[in-house]
């Protein structure tokens, strides 16, 4: 055939305007996603580095009017509440993915809990903390950092649960019945070998799942409260710096807005790190010429 | 050492689709057996129906005794017990991904909570060796994976794995048709050596190999097996005319 015919000419050019524009398309929408994402950034390291400096992580809050105060109380207790948080919702976040993917197919209970998972990862923040609010926070008459990890551990839930049902329907089914046809049990195949090739992709949606509640405010406001004191007590209430954030934002004292400033910059790094570091964690030990 | 395998009514379905009908055959001991027919005749099924992989699709079923020396299969022992005697090669390779070749080898022994390191390493060395893959991997086999293998070395390794639990039967599904000419001929050459220490069962859809490999032969069609006899009585002189019609190309 030839191919060096006017029209058959004509149509290839036309084809590659029609790459250039779609793949120029398709840059401007990336761009479009990171502008809004660098400008946050930029602008919170701009507003709030100046305000940075040791005192903001070994000094407690200082009263309106004094200068300086930092931020430990909050720091520590925005640690605890995410641990409890992590604790209790990552493993019953993926034990309730496993079920889904390699027990509950088509089962009325599976079923159930896919729909539940669904409708819970869409209920705003705040109705999750006014739930806890009346099942912990009320029975036992105190807010409490155990009310708030519960309460951002049942935000983590959902996502994980999901997003390990999804990553176990993509691992092959052959590589289940290779472990199956050895005389492996099948829940040692679940958990050494459909668990473990999920894997990469079950710690990012924990890590998601994790960015997401760790700036959260609303669920925290009716359950760990906040708190100018140090404590470290999963029994008293706790100060988070979402929360410090939220109270320093709203004052009429321009220090504690430089400081709010200063807040929400270590929180994101916090997020940033924390994130990072799992990343760099989980990739070790991975074998050569893998995929 | 091999076992023989005795087959009597064995029945098979999926849903409401009657895939076996009516088995009864015997496989020797110590031979390798070839299950040729047109695809969709009920060969994968049977040889799944052998070491019980066949009930862990949740629509299947089967009915029937397999006897493998004097355990009825499907009466006397459990699923997990029968897979450990009987080793299985799937179509196409696959290996545990996030493995290393070490332990994609000796995962059947890991997994089942061997942990011996000596015993582990010499039953990986061996199974490789047999298996005819220890010379192009004895040098980093610790630590790459199992994956980076080119397809062919991947199927030995999953031959080698499936070896190194120590099975008195191997299965083979069709372990060469996804590889390349050399590979199809270094998995028939390692057929050849091992049905010396096991009882070999292979499904193919490629006649010459069966002719190449196999002592005796089974022809399956539409979920019956229609004729099963000495490798050499099939391609020569079968005694049905549906067996002529297929292994002369006149269908299938």
């Amino acid at each position: 055939m030839d191919f060096n015919t006017p029209r058959l000419r004509f149509n290839f050019a036309i084809r590659k305007i029609k790459n250039n524009v779609v793949a120029g398309l398709a840059m401007l929408a990336t761009a479009l996603v990171l502008v809004p994402l660098a400008a946050i950034l930029f602008y919170l390291f701009y507003k709030g580095f100046s305000s940075l400096n040791l005192a903001f992580f070994t000094k407690m809050p200082a009263a309106p009017g004094e200068v300086g105060g930092g931020m430990a109380n909050s720091i520590v207790g925005s640690g605890i509440i995410l641990a409890l948080a992590s604790l209790m919702g990552i493993p019953v976040g993926i034990a309730a993915g496993v079920y889904l993917a390699e027990f509950g197919r088509g089962k009325m209970l599976g079923n159930a809990i896919r729909f539940t998972a669904d409708v819970l990862n869409g209920v705003p923040s705040i109705v999750v903390g006014i739930s806890m609010y009346a099942l912990i926070v009320k029975p036992q008459l105190h807010f409490s950092a155990f009310a708030g990890g519960v309460a951002l551990a049942v935000m983590m839930v959902p996502t994980i649960t999901r997003t390990t049902e999804e990553m176990l329907a993509t691992v092959p089914h052959a590589i289940r019945e290779a472990a199956l046809g050895l005389g492996v049990p099948k829940w040692r195949t679940t958990l050494s070998v459909s668990l473990r090739t999920a894997s990469p992709g079950i710690i990012t949606g924990c890590m998601l799942a994790f960015a997401r509640v760790a700036g959260e405010t609303a669920p925290l406001l009716f359950t760990a409260l906040g708190n100018e004191f140090w404590s470290t007590s999963l029994n008293q209430p706790i100060d988070a710096l979402p929360l410090r954030i939220y109270k320093y934002a709203n004052s009429p004292y321009d220090e504690w807005h430089r400081v709010a400033w200063a807040g929400s910059l270590v929180l994101i790094v916090m997020i940033m790190v924390s994130v990072t570091l799992v990343r760099v964690f989980a990739s070790r030990g991975v074998l050569k010429g893998g995929n | 050492m091999g076992v023989g395998i005795q087959v009597e009514h064995l029945n098979a379905w999926y849903g409401t689709t009657h895939t076996l009908q009516d088995i009864n055959l015997h496989i020797p001991a110590n031979h390798a057996t070839a299950l040729i027919g047109p695809s969709g005749c009920g060969k994968s099924t049977f040889v799944r129906c052998l070491n019980r992989m066949h009930e862990t699709n949740p629509i299947a079923r089967a009915t029937g005794t397999v006897k493998m020396g004097d355990v009825d299969i499907y009466a006397d022992a459990s699923p997990v017990e029968i897979r450990r005697r009987v080793g299985m090669v799937f179509q196409r390779p696959n290996p545990f991904p996030t493995m290393s070749i070490y332990d994609n080898v000796v995962s059947g022994l890991k997994l089942n909570g061997f942990s011996n390191r000596k015993i582990l390493d010499e039953t990986a060395e061996r199974s490789l060796k047999s298996a005819a893959l220890w010379d192009e991997v004895k040098d980093d086999w610790k630590k790459k994976s199992g994956a980076s293998l080119s397809g062919g070395q991947q199927q030995r390794m999953c031959i080698a794995r499936a070896l190194a639990v120590d099975p008195e039967v191997l299965l083979m599904d069709e372990p060469a048709s996804a590889l390349d000419p050399v590979s199809t001929s270094k998995i028939e050459d390692l057929i050849f050596q091992l049905k010396s220490q096991y009882t070999i069962v292979i499904v193919t859809h490629n006649m010459q190999q069966a002719a190449r490999v196999a002592e005796n032969t089974g022809f399956f069609l539409n979920g019956k097996m229609v004729e099963f006899n000495s490798t050499h009585k099939i391609f020569t002189n079968p005694s049905d005319k549906r067996t002529e019609d297929y292994i002369t190309g006149r269908f299938g």
